[in-house]
């Protein structure tokens, strides 16, 4: 089985990208499936099913979605396995745009959009810097300009990365995408002691276990003060 | 290795080091005499983990970057693609398509008709990613009569083909002037303030209503912004072939801007159902059911349609002119 990590800020586009790209693969029989993480919600699994694709849906709830994420990653792929699958696409929003999934040895995928303004590239962290290719959609609604701007700002970001554009509406580019995703030769069994390609953020302070009151006395474990400076009496 | 260069010679023969270094967050002030590796390792663990920071991966991104850029500036002089050829696959049932050869030279202007649905994005897809028979079409596509060089795949910086599509909207938050500093600057254009200057001029050419520079782009008109974006595509962008979805009707001399296009050496390919633009091209390409059904020239008759419809077309311009400026219409007697 081949594995590819999706992800991308909320409404990108990575769900249309990713349908798109399938079904541009069913005609070369190649069996996809989906698992789709998110947070509080989603009906993307719907879409998915609509397409025949066989989808699976984890929502992270209370936790960061990018540690759900991890901790069943595993499990996932034994899904996958199990299910006959060719090709599992996991995708998930990168909520905080700092963290990203990626794992070492297995293709990342950073889905962003034209509309989110060129400085969005500086913004995101490892989520866009260490993807090993970046779809850019919704070009076609804005001048081709700007497409260059941001495309190659999105470039000086990530220089190693291959860049694509691609419309999730009428699939223009969805193709080309699918043919550097599937290799027949990756037999991929398990993730089992791979390692992410970044960090995810350490955190651990009352307010992850539960805490709600505001105030310097409810505050313990890993907390940072912002700098005001001096005119912070 | 770039990154044991120090910034400041680095910046001297690379000026676009400055515009990296910025966007990776690094700043570059007074860091003159300090390579990339020392100033990385001037930020600590904790302010590394609180940027998200990748060292290694910042070190191999400038060497990537740096030997990416030379060779698109390199690049660019003899870029010039002088022909375009596509060569058939098949349509959506399988039959082959309906021509032998199609060569399109610079300066040429081919439209595409057909039915929405029919196949127009695959073949404009066929053209950006110089198809090998490796599409659903199984088309290939040749430049300057050879198998073309994997680079117009995959560099983000030399795309081989611009797009014009129909809904394009302005969204960044800058002037026309700004706006167009920026992507002549992600372009590594020498004569930066030359380069606008002419932008400028041939988009208010081409405009029904000439704008100021100063105006922020998002509050232009569509036809100024029309205008803008192609006489910024004709002379800005690099790239040798322009794929134009629809030319709108309103506020913009469309022969004007095909000539603009064309004049700067580059091949257009239009998809469109105006009679006045499908006639403007010397071919047109006829596509039904995913694939390219046949190819017409277009004839003396037509060009002389054309003639008749250019008059309709320049009649109708003026009796915008007139409205705008706040005449009374008279009806024409003939």
């Amino acid at each position: 089985m081949n594995l590819v990590i999706f992800s991308g800020p909320p409404s990108s586009g990575k769900t249309s990208i990713i349908l798109k790209t399938i079904d541009s693969m069913k005609k070369r029989d190649i069996k996809a499936g989906v698992v789709k993480f998110d947070c509080l919600s989603t009906d993307d699994d719907i879409l998915y099913e609509k397409a025949g694709i066989p989808v699976k849906k984890g929502l992270s709830g209370a936790l960061c979605p990018d540690h759900y994420f991890a901790s069943n990653i595993e499990e996932v792929v034994q899904w996958g396995v199990k299910s006959g699958l060719d090709l599992l696409v996991t995708e998930s929003a990168g909520l905080c745009n700092r963290c990203s999934p990626y794992i070492r040895e297995i293709k990342g995928v950073c889905v962003i959009d034209n509309l989110s303004g060129i400085n969005t590239p500086k913004k995101i962290g490892p989520m866009l810097k260490a993807a090993d290719i970046v779809v850019i959609t919704k070009g076609d609604i804005v001048s081709q300009a700007e497409r260059e701007v941001f495309s190659s700002r999105v470039n000086s970001v990530n220089p190693k990365a291959t860049i694509m554009h691609i419309n999730g509406l009428t699939g223009q580019g969805a193709y080309e995408l699918s043919t550097l995703l599937y290799d027949e030769d990756s037999q991929l069994e398990t993730v089992q002691g791979m390692e992410l390609r970044y960090p995810m953020p350490s955190a651990l302070c009352s307010y992850c276990l539960g805490e709600t009151r505001i105030g310097e006395a409810y505050q313990m474990g890993n907390v940072r003060k912002i700098e005001l400076g001096d005119d912070y009496a | 290795m770039h990154r044991k260069t120090k910034l400041g010679k680095l910046i001297e023969s690379y000026p676009f080091v400055m515009g990296w270094m910025i966007e990776n967050k690094l700043d570059p002030e007074g860091k003159e005499n300090m390579d990339l590796e020392e100033i990385l390792d001037e930020f600590s663990p904790e302010e590394i983990e609180n940027l998200a920071m990748d060292k290694a991966g910042l070190m191999e991104g400038l060497e990537v970057f740096v030997e990416q850029m030379k060779s698109f500036l390199g690049i660019k002089e003899e870029t010039s693609v002088r022909t375009l050829t596509i060569l058939p696959g098949r349509d959506k049932s399988g039959s082959p398509e309906g021509f032998d050869e199609l060569t399109i030279k610079a300066s040429e202007i081919v439209s595409i008709v057909g039915p929405t649905g029919s196949g127009k994005s695959r073949l404009l897809a066929d053209i950006e990613w110089t198809a090998q028979s490796d599409t659903p079409t199984g088309r290939s596509i040749l430049i300057n009569g050879e198998l073309p060089d994997r680079k117009w795949r995959f560099s983000s910086n030399n795309k081989l083909v611009a797009q014009l599509s129909q809904n394009m909207n302005f969204v960044m938050d800058l002037t026309v002037i700004e706006f167009l500093q920026l992507h002549a600057e992600s372009r590594m254009v020498v004569d930066i303030e030359g380069t606008i200057y002419r932008i400028i001029q041939a988009a208010n050419s081409l405009a029904g209503e000439k704008f100021d520079p100063e105006t922020p782009v998002t509050a232009l008109s569509g036809g100024q912004s029309r205008a803008l974006m192609i006489a910024d595509t004709a002379i800005l962008s690099t790239s040798p072939i322009v794929l134009i979805d629809e030319i709108e009707n309103a506020g913009i001399d469309r022969r004007k801007a095909l000539d603009l296009l064309v004049s700067e050496d580059k091949i257009v390919l239009m998809a469109t159902h105006d009679p006045t633009l499908a006639l403007i091209a010397d071919k047109r390409i006829i596509i039904k059911n995913g694939g390219i059904a046949s190819i017409i020239e277009t004839s003396e008759e037509e060009k002389s349609i054309l003639v008749e419809l250019e008059k309709m077309d320049s009649f109708i311009q003026s009796m915008r002119t007139n409205l705008r400026q706040g005449e009374v219409l008279k009806t024409i007697n003939n």
